[in-house]
C-alpha cells in the first residue's frame, strides 16, 4: 500500500498503523512529531491509527534556525 | 548614525530609582534573567553551537521544525539533544512559511514535539529576496495562534500601526525587524521601532538585522524589551567569542537604557570647572 511520507511515495503493508511506520523508519522514543493529512496525531495515539492508502504523513523534528 | 530617544518615551528617567535592578525579561508570564535570545541554526556543528549558545548567556533559542530526512541515520545527534530542556526555554519558529496555514500547522507540530510548549516565534515571510514579512498573513496566523491557546511573539514589520493591530489580537510580543534577516545592516529605522515601543502594553523586541555588538545596545537603549539574533553570532569569525560579546552589549544598552542619556546638543559644554584656572 502506498502513501506519502514528507512529500514523497512510500510502501507500507496493508493495515499497518503509524506505531509501525514510526518504528520502521527507526524512529520509535526519537524528538519526532507526526501528522497525518496535517492534523498533528499525538505519540499516544500512534498505535491503533490505521494507514490508509493516499494517507499523506508528514514527521518532524526540531533543527537548528533562527 | 542614532539620533537619540524620542522625547517621548513610555518610561520617565525621573520616575526610575537611580540604582534599579534589571528584573528580567517577562514575557507571557514568565521571567528570563537574559535579554538576548539566539537562534540556533547557521553554525558549523553542533558543538560550536552549544559553545555559542552558552558563551551568550540567553535563556531563550529559536529553533526550526523541519521533516525528518527519511533513510539518514535517525541516530545521528539531534539539535534537542544538544541544548538542555532544563537550562533553555526552545522557541519554535516557523521560518519558511509563506502563509498562515502553513504557519500554525508548523507550530502545532512543534507543541506536539515539545510537550505542550505554548510559546513560540511566529513569522509568515512574504518575499523570498528580503524575507520581509507579509504582514496580512501574518495578522491571520496570529489570530488563529492566540485563539488555539499559542503564546505568539511575533516576527513584524516596523509599522507602528500593524504593530498595535497584532498587540490587539493578544500576542505576547513584538518583534519589529530593525533591517533585513541576517543582512547585519544594524538599527535603520530607530524613530519607527521608538514610535512601537512608546506605545506597547507587551515586550518589543528587535528581531534581524543585528550585525555587531554596537547595534545591540542601540536596541536596548531605545528601550527593546530584549534582541533576538543569529547570524551575527553564527556568521562571525569567532562565533562564541561573538556570542559574548553580545551578552555583554545587551546588558550595556539596558543599563544605558534605566541609567537615562545625556540629551545631545550642538553647543559644547566643558567637563571641568571654569573656576581656579590659573590663567
Amino acid at each position: 500500500m502506498q502513501i506519502e511520507l514528507n512529500g514523497k511515495p512510500h510502501v507500507v503493508a496493508e493495515g499497518a498503523d503509524l506505531a509501525q511506520l514510526i518504528a520502521a523508519l527507526d524512529l520509535t522514543g526519537k524528538a519526532v512529531a507526526v501528522a497525518v493529512n496535517r492534523q498533528v496525531v499525538p505519540s499516544q495515539s500512534w498505535a491503533g491509527r490505521m494507514l490508509v492508502e493516499t494517507d499523506r504523513v508528514d514527521v518532524v523534528r526540531a533543527i537548528g534556525g533562527g | 548614525m542614532w539620533c537619540g530617544r524620542l522625547a517621548v518615551g513610555k518610561v520617565k528617567m525621573s520616575d526610575l530609582p537611580a540604582l534599579s535592578t534589571d528584573a528580567g525579561l517577562t514575557i507571557a508570564g514568565e521571567t528570563y534573567g537574559s535579554r538576548l535570545l539566539v537562534g540556533s541554526g547557521k553554525y558549523t556543528d553542533l558543538d560550536e553551537m552549544r559553545a555559542a549558545t552558552e558563551a551568550s548567556g540567553a535563556d531563550i533559542i529559536t529553533v526550526a521544525i523541519r521533516r525528518v530526512n527519511i533513510g539518514q541515520d535517525p541516530h545521528a545527534p539531534s539539535l534537542l539533544d544538544a541544548l538542555p530542556p532544563l537550562r533553555y526555554t526552545i522557541l519554535p519558529n516557523t521560518a519558511g512559511c509563506y502563509n498562515a496555514e502553513d504557519a500554525v500547522y508548523t507550530l502545532q507540530l512543534a507543541r506536539e514535539l515539545l510537550h505542550g510548549h505554548k510559546l513560540v516565534k511566529l513569522e509568515v515571510l512574504g518575499d523570498e529576496k528580503s524575507l520581509f514579512p507579509n504582514m496580512p498573513e501574518t495578522l491571520k496566523a496570529a489570530a488563529m495562534l492566540v485563539k488555539d491557546g499559542f503564546d505568539v511573539m511575533v516576527y513584524c514589520s516596523d509599522d507602528p500601526v500593524q504593530a498595535r493591530m497584532l498587540e490587539d489580537l493578544g500576542v505576547a510580543a513584538l518583534m519589529p525587524l530593525a533591517s533585513l534577516i541576517g543582512s547585519g545592516m544594524g538599527i535603520l529605522n530607530p524613530w519607527n521601532l521608538s514610535l512601537i515601543i512608546e506605545q506597547s502594553n507587551i515586550p518589543v523586541l528587535v528581531d534581524a538585522g543585528v550585525g555587531t555588538a554596537s547595534d545591540a545596545a542601540i536596541a536596548m537603549e531605545l528601550g527593546c524589551a530584549g534582541v533576538l539574533m543569529n547570524t551575527a553570532i553564527a556568521g562571525a569569525r569567532d562565533p562564541v567569542r561573538m556570542a559574548r560579546a553580545m551578552k555583554l552589549a545587551v546588558a550595556a544598552g539596558r543599563e544605558a537604557f534605566l541609567a537615562g542619556r545625556i540629551a545631545k546638543r550642538f553647543a559644547a559644554s566643558p567637563s571641568s570647572p571654569m573656576a581656579g584656572r590659573m590663567t
